[in-house]
């Protein structure tokens, strides 16, 4: 009787240090399911989805606060991706966060930028370059179209220009399906 | 002896419909007024400008270089005066518009000063030869206009076999049929060349059975030498390169592998001729043939064009275009593409030019729902599963796509041909390819715009700690200011005490003096001494005195 409590005791310390030592050792640095919800995110970091940026957002889903189907700029396929990693359902995109857009990149008409600074600390990627009084341009490539400099701006000299399509950037576009019965 | 040859899985025999365009012999075409040269005629990198409007330019001299690696030249394919450099229409499936060099023509046509190398292409060093091949601007002339030297690079492998792809499988095209028809001699000198290159061991030249009269030429202009010319049963699509290889050696080149790592170069006919004229006759390539034909043209024919020249000349060249012309296609029918505009014009992988009729192109409203017959999987070359990668190309599901393989897929259009449903196969497969492509690119855009972001991010963070630590700063000093400066005065101070009482702070100019100055330093202390000596007893009067008169005083 008093050999089989203490072998079970000396069992369970032993594992209980294992363990122990297992959950000191091996601790998982972070939230790897927001990880990989984040690397699906497109990184506009707009904040349409009303969190500020695409990290939160992506804490948000992995906490199961938010729904997966407030990325305007990922839009259906950001949606689907999502799906497939959650195991869920594809839902359509909520209404109230607004609309997939074509990709667009910010301009700055540079004749009537005052140089007051103000997008410069609203850009979530540090895209627009320029000093105090100094012209403000935006470096088209660091761009994301996220709009967040075009609230700001005090003389609204910054446009949304969808991004021209050239040859190494074009797509097939998807064939054609209407047949003889199907159409009008 | 007979060679044995071996066979590729699937294929199709499409009707050949070359004979229409091989009656006449090739011709020069006529010069255009303009030439309108596009800086990405080949895959890779555009070229650079190195002209300004408002040059003149002589026939191959060159006008655009080379940008990076997997990049070609361009040279001005006739003389004239550059007028602009500027987006034009280029043939792409897209209709989109890209940088373009136009040249107006003089009608001289003068070439640029050119001639043979000093030396022999057999004592030059492999890498000049391909410095000499990559600056002519050579690409490949099969159609899908890979930069030549690239491929002639043997280091680190050992090239076995060079094919010459004289194979031209597609219907209706005839142009390097003509070629080594007519210019077979060519075609060997260029052979020579690479093999030297390559230092290959066989050199093959591959043509298929229904071109006779082709192989009877190269057949002939190979007497004395040491090259195999190979008549090959006529299938569909055997001029694809892996194809070629299976059917010629039975070596299979692995999935997203090349031909290099089975010990084979493969090189199209065309693309010899234009090394032999860059070599031998230091001529960049400035024109191709390019085979005008399909039911619309009244006289179908082959012509040798300038490139940049508008399709629509070379058609007026051929008897213009019939009425019920639907849509002219650059390329084959199975492979081609159509073009937006009769304006287009001819560039490097331009090998025919093809006007169709109404007849000629399924009118898109035949789609009918797949019946699952499987006639795609009997015909695809690659031996993938067509039918399986169209429901996934539909369905969006790109990364199933990718499992089975879509990036094998060479786009030859045989599934497509069988389909009794006449389902655009190839194009879902194109769609998704491109669709792929754009998800790559936007991955790469987002992870740069997350490092971006982050960076900000932890920016804005220390930039707020390296502020806070300032006031702290600041405010720690305000309080302690009055405490400092009394310890700064003391400090002071003890400085000043120890000047005074250290060592070497006395007066220096007692030293070395004369005995006058000595006698006259004493006359003085003496003087002080009595004066201080009369001084006190004067002092000590005065206290006598007033010790009395206190005495008296209080004696009263």
């Amino acid at each position: 009787m008093l050999a089989a409590v203490l072998a079970l005791t000396a069992l369970a310390i032993i594992f209980g240090l294992l363990l122990g030592f297992a959950a000191v050792r091996f601790k998982v640095e972070g939230d790897p399911l927001a990880d990989q919800i984040d690397a699906i995110l497109p990184q506009t970091q707009c904040g349409q989805c009303s969190y500020p940026g695409c990290r939160p957002y992506a804490e948000a889903i992995a906490n199961g606060e938010a729904e997966i189907n407030r990325c305007p700029p990922g839009g259906e396929t950001t949606i689907i991706a999502l799906a497939d990693l959650l195991g869920r359902e594809p839902i359509p995109l909520d209404d109230e966060v607004g609309e997939e857009k074509p990709k667009t990149v910010a301009i700055i008409r540079e004749d009537i930028c005052i140089g007051c600074t103000l997008c410069i600390q609203a850009c979530p990627v540090d895209a627009i370059l320029g000093a105090a009084k100094q012209m403000h341009t935006i470096i088209e490539s660091e761009c994301t179209g996220c709009e967040l400099c075009i609230e700001p701006c005090p003389v609204d000299c910054i446009d949304m220009v969808p991004i021209k399509v050239d040859i190494f950037h074009w797509k097939w576009p998807y064939p054609d399906e209407t047949t003889a019965e199907t159409r009008p | 002896m007979i060679r044995k040859l071996f066979s590729f899985k699937g294929g199709v025999h499409p009707p050949q419909f070359k004979d229409i365009s091989t009656t006449q012999p090739i011709r020069p075409a006529t010069l255009a007024q303009q030439l309108v040269l596009p800086l990405h005629q080949h895959i890779g990198e555009s070229a650079t400008p190195i002209v300004e409007v408002g040059d003149y330019v002589l026939r191959g001299q060159k006008i655009a270089r080379a940008q990076g690696y997997v990049s070609a030249a361009v040279h001005a394919s006739s003389s004239g005066t550059i007028v602009a450099i500027e987006e034009r229409p280029i043939p792409h499936p897209s209709g989109l518009s890209a940088t373009c060099i136009v040249i107006d023509t003089d009608g001289k046509d003068r070439w640029i000063e050119h001639g043979p190398a000093e030396t022999s292409y057999t004592e030059m060093d492999v890498s000049q030869l391909r410095n000499i091949i990559r600056s002519s601007g050579i690409v490949g002339l099969g159609g899908a206009g890979f930069p030549s030297y690239i491929k002639l690079n043997s280091t680190g492998a050992i090239i076995d076999t060079l094919i010459l792809n004289g194979v031209e499988c597609e219907p209706y095209i005839s142009c390097d049929d003509m070629l080594m028809r007519e210019r077979p001699e060519q075609i060997i000198a260029g052979a020579k060349i690479m093999r030297h290159a390559l230092h290959a061991k066989q050199v093959l030249i591959a043509v298929e059975d229904n071109k006779p009269k082709a192989h009877a030429a190269l057949v002939d202009a190979c007497r004395n030498e040491d090259i195999e010319v190979i008549l090959v049963p006529t299938l569909y699509p055997q001029g694809g390169e892996k194809q070629l290889i299976k059917v010629l050696t039975g070596k299979e080149v692995p999935s997203n592998g090349l031909p290099v790592q089975v010990g084979i170069v493969v090189q199209n006919v065309a693309t010899a001729a234009a090394v032999h004229n860059a070599i031998n006759l230091g001529k960049p390539l400035t024109s191709r043939i390019v085979t005008i034909s399909g039911e619309g043209v009244a006289e179908p024919c082959n012509l040798e064009v300038p490139f940049g020249t508008p399709m629509r000349h070379l058609l007026d060249q051929c008897g213009g275009l019939r009425n019920d012309v639907n849509r002219i296609i650059m390329g084959g029918p199975m492979m081609g593409f159509a073009m937006h505009s009769t304006e287009i014009p001819v560039i490097k992988t331009t090998n025919a030019i093809l006007a169709a009729t109404q007849a000629n192109v399924a009118p898109p409203s035949d789609i009918m729902p797949c019946i699952r017959c499987g006639a795609c999987a009997d015909v695809c070359p690659v031996e993938l599963l067509p039918q399986q990668l169209q429901w996934f190309a539909r369905a969006k599901e790109f990364d199933r796509a990718q499992e089975y393989n879509l990036f094998d897929c060479i786009e030859c259009g045989c599934c497509s041909y069988v389909c009794p449903s006449n389902i655009p196969l190839v194009h879902y497969y194109r769609y998704a390819k491109t669709e792929i492509w754009a998800q790559e690119r936007e991955k790469e855009k987002a992870d740069h715009a997350r490092q971006r972001h982050e960076f900000r991010l932890s920016r804005i963070e220390r930039e707020k700690s390296e502020k806070a630590a300032r006031l702290a700063m600041k405010k720690a000093a305000a309080q302690g200011a009055s405490s400092n400066k009394q310890a700064a005065i003391q400090a002071a101070m003890a400085r000043a005490k120890a000047r005074k009482n250290s060592p070497g702070s006395e007066p220096k100019n007692t030293d070395n003096l004369t005995e006058a100055q000595q006698q006259q330093i004493k006359s003085t202390d003496d003087m002080r001494a009595k004066a201080q000596q009369i001084a006190e007893s004067r002092r000590a009067q005065a206290q006598q005195m007033m010790a009395g008169k206190q005495a008296k005083d209080e004696k009263e």
